[in-house]
């Protein structure tokens, strides 16, 4: 049986006496689109934030690929970064540089790939989220969408076996959203790319998870785990089931608003 | 990976990632780069493993044989990419242009500095009329941290500088048994010209900077444009309650300055052997009340100009995290220049008009 790609163990997150997350644990399988789901407030972003190494759990540990980013040496934990990629909720490209310098940055740190090259590999990522005309620009200078397509292709410049997506469909229309979907689900089928997602926007949970984790900011874990579908109508908790259904979750069962 | 110079025929291996694509990269669009490319070993390939198929592909025109269906596939979505175009080359402008070009940008700064000036003073002229208007609480402060916070730094600048001017020119003056006269030298230097700039120049440095900062960052999170669809006018809200700060804050801070400038001065000559009742006569014989008011006075204009600029510069910051660095630097180096020149064209004023 192929390992997992992330392993968390019995994560405990906190800041300071706040506790946000405890005894946590669930795997992410190589090649899945894996979604974390939750009401504002749960814990989604810390989670990912430990997920990726920005903050180091009170207790438990998390793996990526077998190795542990905050026990890890310097040297392990350089590896270790090359294999994730993260687009963050605001995109954070770099505002000083065009969207090519952006994805060549990190080529330039880690590779020594000649400069020609690096900007051809740019290119090629950019031309994946369909942003190869607008290479030259600068962040400011393309839209909110578009930010966020240029965000995934600087993820992608070392060719990451794990993307992280915060929120990406936070402040996008529809039309935008569903094009940012096909993006996911073609870069996961096409390049084998396991995709972690902080989400809750239904319509695209539905599009492209296959598997999701709901947490819960009352009971600080994981209150469901499985295909959205499935949960949407046998999950016993309705807590979850209201969330899946965009209800209060007093609302009175069986009838539809 | 082999290439045959011979036959032209370039052998991939197993695996095509970034390493060893940067070492063969002189093969693609050199002049002896391959016609044919035996594909049939390669199973795996990163992004620069594919850039350098491509380039093979396209530009070098090279035969890709044996390709697995897999990496054609991950190929296909680059079909349509256009080649490189050419590093941007920077253009050789002449001379001419070059000036041209810094012309209109100082025309362009300057018709911004006259805007501002004159939307400044209409707001400033309204908060007059209507006292009510201005936000009493964030001029305070904004004073106490352009002022109060500020009586470390200013305090030891002018100090040290006295202390270094009564040094330096004591032993000059002593050669000539005048020795008395460096309070007169450190007084009127002080009074007149050194303390108003240093405070000046430390108010740039310390508020000036951080008001371009504050403003800048406002104007890059779109804050400033949420206060103007609030209706709230961003020189009312923002500008005026510092530039009041200024106002009020340099003159207090100048005069505290000079005291202290004058003392440092004072304390050398003690330790050279002056009673402080010589000095204190031989400093009220030498200074009169129109070298005090003349400091005063253009510390007034200098904490307007410090504070005005500051502002400005906050405003006209750009897009993005480098623009806030970049309207910082403009409103402490401006700050600067303004105020050396304005002292250049009091002192100007004060010798015609004989103060």
């Amino acid at each position: 049986m192929v390992s997992p790609i992330i392993e968390v163990r019995n994560l405990t997150a906190a800041y300071g006496d706040a506790v946000i997350l405890e005894n946590v644990s669930f795997d992410v399988r190589r090649g899945e689109v894996f979604v974390i789901l939750g009401g504002s407030g749960c814990g989604k972003s810390t989670l990912m934030k430990h997920l990726i190494g920005l903050l180091s759990p009170a207790r438990g540990k998390v793996l990526i690929d077998g190795g542990d980013i905050h026990t890890a040496t310097r040297a392990e934990r350089e590896v270790l970064l090359k294999k994730f990629g993260v687009m963050y909720q605001g995109g954070a490209l770099f505002g000083s540089m065009t969207l090519e310098e952006n994805v060549t940055l990190a080529m330039e740190e880690f590779t020594r790939l000649p400069p020609a090259a690096r900007r051809l590999v740019a290119r090629m990522k950019l031309a994946l989220v369909g942003l190869e005309r607008f290479s030259e620009h600068f962040p400011s200078e393309v839209s909110g969408g578009m930010q966020k397509r240029a965000a995934i292709a600087r993820a992608m410049a070392l060719d990451p076996a794990v993307l992280f997506l915060d929120e990406p469909s936070a402040g996008l229309d529809p039309v935008t959203s569903a094009g940012l979907d096909e993006l996911i689900l073609s870069l996961n089928k096409n390049l084998g790319v396991t995709f972690v997602i902080v989400s809750h926007e239904l319509a695209s949970i539905y599009a492209v998870a296959d598997r999701v984790i709901m947490l819960d900011g009352k009971t600080k874990g994981i209150i469901a785990e499985g295909v959205p579908a499935d949960l949407r109508d046998n999950c016993p908790d309705p807590f979850v089931r209201a969330f899946f259904y965009r209800r209060a979750p007093d609302a009175p069962s069986g009838g539809m608003p | 990976m082999e290439f045959n110079r011979k036959t032209g025929c370039l052998t991939l291996d197993e695996t095509l990632e970034a390493a060893e694509v940067s070492r063969r990269w002189s093969l693609v669009g050199g002049g002896k780069s391959p016609r044919e490319v035996n594909a049939a070993a390669l199973r795996t390939c990163d992004g620069a493993g594919l850039a350098f198929l491509w380039s093979l592909r396209g530009p070098a025109g090279a035969r890709l044989d044996g390709l697995r269906p897999e990496i054609a596939a991950l190929l296909r979505p680059f079909d349509s990419l256009p080649e490189c175009p050419a590093e941007p080359v920077e253009h050789d402008r002449s001379l001419l242009v070059h000036i041209g070009h810094a012309t209109v940008q100082i025309l362009a700064d300057t018709r911004a500095q006259i805007e501002f000036i004159g939307e400044f003073t209409s707001t400033a002229l309204a908060c007059c009329a209507k006292p009510r208007l201005v936000r009493w609480t964030d001029m305070w402060l904004v004073a106490q941290r352009a002022g109060v916070d500020a009586l470390v730094v200013a305090g030891m600048v002018s100090f040290l500088t006295g202390m270094i001017m009564a040094f330096q020119s004591a032993i000059p003056l002593r050669q000539f048994g005048v020795d008395i006269f460096v309070v007169n030298l450190v007084a009127l230097a002080l009074l007149r010209e050194l303390g108003p700039i240093m405070t000046a120049v430390v108010l740039a440095g310390r508020s000036g900077s951080a008001f371009a900062a504050e403003i800048g960052t406002m104007k890059v999170n779109q804050e400033i444009d949420a206060l103007v669809t609030m209706g709230i006018d961003p020189m009312r809200f923002l500008v005026v309650p510092r530039v009041l700060a200024g106002f009020l804050v340099t003159p207090v801070l100048t005069i505290y300055s000079n005291a202290l400038g004058v003392g440092g001065g004072f304390l050398v000559m003690m330790g050279l052997g002056f009673p402080f009742m010589a000095l204190w006569n031989q400093l009220v014989s030498a200074v009169a009340m129109s070298d005090v008011m003349t400091g005063i006075i253009k510390s007034l204009v200098f904490g307007v100009l410090v504070a005005g600029v500051g502002c400005l510069r906050g405003l006209q910051t750009g897009a993005g995290a480098s623009a806030v660095g970049v309207s910082t630097t403009r409103a402490v180096v401006s700050s600067i220049f303004l105020i050396v020149t304005v002292d250049a064209v009091f002192a100007a004023i004060f010798y015609a008009i004989q103060w």
